[in-house]
């Protein structure tokens, strides 16, 4: 069974790289594509992560709900920028270029359509890398890897419980909710949205409890076999970096660079087509 | 440290849990010694957990309390070393198997213990393979351990304790959550790695008959803090201090007893195989002929019937396979198999959680296919296994009423219809307590109750007895005997435990790998070798007993004891 936004093993190029790496590729990446509104370099980027996304075999199952989300979210944020600041794009550009009058005070121009458009491509170079970091990173490579950079490995094997844990609490979530539903329990489209709020909150109260006896039960078996003894430890599903983790390493060094470079070159972050 | 000095010694070690007036402690001296295997014993609140988990020195390092007395373990003392400490020293195999496996692969949660020691990676993986040889996993070091079979996740947990180098292995109720065969091969793995590896075992279990499945050298019988006994099986089988203190003992001990024999250590009572019976035989046949022979019962109207269910999740793997049965009105019905083999599949059918590809089921003849959930939860109640799982009011009150609440039912009916069943479950002194005040054996109640108000003509309990111990496993089970009795509830329970479905149970369906295999009476099937192979069920010592008695129907003398132990209990109750 296909679950949402979380780990799948399968041998790709992608999957091949060590968590490291790819937890290095993802901070770099979404670093150079929040600093940029170089449209080219998004451009480019757009295309990289495309390749990558599809280099990585996901399939859209895993991601589908979550995207839909994020496009919601995304067209939300398009929509709310224009009414809240429909000139933002001709002060940035230093140019206004009408295309038509809507209504009122707000005239659509060229230069906000453009600067929209940049902040809708950044949003498809960044998601993609989450969703192929998430699914193909194996959580306990990544607790290592996060552990590697610095993060404390009491927290970075929190992270990976938590991920590890997501397909169980999916499994009881729905038992629960059926059991909950032969008592007359209305959790489908029938009832209310209101009521449905509130009925969810029946079944959040039982998978809480059961979630806390699991909980004990781990915390125990983790304490019995030594965990937080000592202020380091090894992990046995880390992985030695290959070349050629050392050449993607370099690459998304070199290209964050010279995306800094770039866009920093004339003293703004934007690419102004209008001058 | 010589062969004759104790590994593990407690001298007069009492100990009082912080929140608690009395101590759950009481004077303990105990001496174990290196290479024995040692049984404790008791019924819940006997005292055998605390017992252990001074061992692993979780108390009083994460329970906290007051400790008198001194305890050595492998010549420290655990208090001093801390839980870190004794990790290296005892490896502690817990009750829950699913619930220990920390990491996502085998291979991980074997390494676990030596990633918190800081060993090196190479020196892990090396001694990662020569455990998981040991234990016959070399092959499953990729895989998940939620996908495994019941007896491998148990190797797995125990590879994970093992691969500290410790002296002593701690098994907290091993055998709580296995199927019957599993159990069975679990407690054979355990004696072959004694006789490998320089190994001390301690067992806690009430379930002494599968334990004894293998030799053990000793059973510290305990009861409210104290040890009562501390003896070789042979002489603790021969007396009657087991049944006064609230332990089961082996079937056939509890015939021949019934029997009228008196049994000796020389006898060498501790295996049904191995025991000499040379002495007792005539008295059981004497027996078996002159008992009161158990009869068929009337069978009441089809309530519910299944014909020829087909299901699978998505197409690929078919997990019911052209099943069919059906159960009769005032019926008490367990359903039985290896986990995995289409038990909870069943019930989700039943309940309309999930819909069948093909066949039929009806209710008193009618297709069931068109009503809902909720529509099905009005004529079926369906119980979850743990009480937490189905508990989502603060209240009993309104726990219990909830499901006349959503359904409109109006207020003053609600409070007649739950005062009654609060009434009938024992449970209308604490009408206004909140839910978190109650036991666990009280909570799964209020479970009960909760859909017991809805007024179901068929109840289905997944597991209700998982994790029980005798008493609490009485209780629950007289409980639910006395609402069949009662109020006339048709009854399907899903279980593993084999004693349930000999002593409560008038009927059981068998089912291995998503099929049938048997739908008969529960002597009939735990004395039939085949189904119990495929179906991962053991056969009952009752059969052996009979076989070895000369008597030519085991099957019947099983029923026979089995009647004959009901009567019992009931008159235990009359006076």
């Amino acid at each position: 069974m296909a679950r949402i936004l979380s780990y799948e093993k399968k041998n790709t190029f992608v999957h091949r790289l060590s968590g490291f790496t790819k937890l290095l590729f993802l901070i770099l990446w979404c670093f150079a594509g929040a600093m940029t509104f170089e449209t080219r370099i998004l451009v480019v980027m757009l295309l990289i992560g495309a390749g990558v996304y599809y280099v990585a075999d996901i399939k859209w199952k895993q991601v589908s709900s979550v995207f839909i989300a994020i496009m919601i979210f995304m067209t939300l944020n398009l929509v709310a920028i224009f009414f809240f600041a429909p000139y933002q794009g001709c002060e940035i550009y230093d140019s206004r270029t009408a295309i038509c009058h809507l209504f009122g005070n707000y005239y659509l121009t060229k230069e906000q359509l453009f600067y929209e458009f940049n902040v809708c491509i950044k949003y498809f170079t960044v998601i993609p890398s989450v969703f192929v970091f998430l699914t193909t990173t194996d959580p306990s490579e990544l607790a290592s890897s996060l552990n590697g950079v610095g993060v404390p490995y009491s927290i970075a094997y929190s992270v990976e419980i938590a991920l590890r844990y997501i397909p169980d609490v999916q499994d009881e979530y729905t038992r629960i909710k059926n059991a909950q539903q032969a008592r007359g329990i209305e959790m489908s489209a029938k009832g209310s949205l209101l009521k449905r709020i509130k009925n969810t909150s029946l079944i959040i109260f039982p998978l809480i409890f059961s979630s806390m006896e699991k909980i004990e039960v781990v915390s125990n078996a983790m304490e019995l076999r030594g965990f937080g003894k000592k202020p380091k430890r090894t992990w046995y599903s880390k992985r030695p970096l290959t070349s050629i983790d050392l050449y993607v390493i370099s690459f998304i060094t070199l290209f964050c660079i010279a995306t800094m470079i770039i866009t920093f070159a004339d003293g703004n972050r934007f690419f102004n087509p209008f001058r | 440290m010589g062969k004759h000095e104790p590994i593990i010694e407690f001298a007069d070690v009492t100990f009082k849990y912080k929140s608690q007036q009395q101590p759950t402690l009481k004077n303990i001296n105990l001496k174990i010694f290196p290479g024995e295997k040692v049984l404790i014993a008791g019924q819940s609140g006997s005292g055998k957990s605390t017992l252990a988990h001074c061992l692993n020195a979780l108390i009083p390092c994460s329970y906290a309390g007051d400790m008198s007395g001194v305890l050595r373990v492998c010549g420290g003392e655990p208090r001093q070393l801390g839980v870190f400490g004794m990790s290296k020293r005892v490896g502690t195999v817990l009750q829950d198997t699913d619930g220990q496996f920390i990491a996502l692969t085998v291979g991980e949660d074997l390494a676990f213990a030596l990633e918190n020691e800081c060993t090196p990676k190479e020196e892990m993986v090396q001694k990662v393979s020569e455990v998981a040889g040991k234990l016959e996993l070399t092959e499953f070091l990729g895989s998940a351990p939620g996908a495994l079979s019941g007896g491998q996740k148990q190797r797995v947990s125990l590879g994970g304790v093992m691969t500290c180098d410790v002296k002593i292995l701690l098994f907290d109720e091993p055998l709580a959550n296995l199927d019957p065969a599993t159990g069975k091969r679990t407690i054979a793995l355990i004696d072959e790695l004694m006789q490998k590896e320089d190994l001390t075992v301690i067992i806690i279990e009430h379930r002494l008959e599968d334990v004894l499945y293998r030799k053990v050298d000793r059973i510290v019988l305990m009861d409210d803090g104290m040890i009562i006994a501390d003896k070789t099986p042979d002489k603790l089988l021969s007396s009657d201090i087991l049944k006064s203190h609230g332990i089961r003992e082996p079937l056939y001990i509890a015939a021949l007893k019934a029997a009228g024999a008196q049994i000796s250590p020389e006898d060498g009572p501790s295996s049904i195989d191995t025991m000499d019976l040379s002495a007792h035989k005539d008295k059981v046949k004497e027996w078996y002929h002159q008992a009161d022979k158990n009869k068929e019962q009337e069978k009441g109207d089809t309530l519910l019937s299944l014909s020829h269910l087909q299901f699978s999740y998505n197409d690929t793997r078919q997990i019911i396979k052209d099943v069919s049965f059906d159960i009769h009105s005032g019926e008490m019905v367990a359903l039985v198999g290896k986990n995995g083999a289409g038990k909870s599949t069943i019930a989700s059918l039943i309940c309309g959680f999930l819909r069948p590809d093909e066949g039929v089921i009806s209710w008193k003849g009618r297709d069931l296919s068109d009503l809902s959930i909720k529509e099905r939860g009005e004529i079926i109640g369906y119980c979850m296994q743990s009480p937490n799982q189905m508990i989502s009011r603060p209240m009993i009150y309104e726990e219990v009423a909830l499901g006349l609440t959503v359904r409109g039912v109006p207020e003053n009916e609600i409070k007649e219809r739950v005062y009654e069943v609060l009434r009938i479950c024992g449970l209308y002194p604490y009408r206004n307590w909140p839910v978190s005040a109650l036991s666990f054996g009280q909570k799964k109640r209020v479970s009960i109750a909760s859909i017991l108000v809805m007024d179901p003509d068929l109840i289905i309990l997944d597991e209700p007895t998982a994790g029980q111990d005798y008493a609490h496993y009485t209780e629950i089970m007289e409980f639910l005997k006395d609402l069949r009795n009662q109020l006339g509830v048709t009854i399907l329970m899903i279980t593993h435990d084999m004693h349930l479905m000999l002593e409560y149970t008038d009927r059981t369906l068998v089912l291995a790998d998503g099929e049938l295999l048997m739908d008969g009476r529960p002597w009939d099937v735990l004395t039939n070798d085949e189904v119990c192979d495929r179906a991962y069920l053991k056969r009952t010592s009752l059969y052996d007993l009979a076989v070895k008695c000369g008597i030519d129907d085991p099957g019947d003398f099983a029923a026979t004891f089995i009647e004959h132990e009901k009567r019992e209990r009931g008159a235990i109750e009359v006076k």
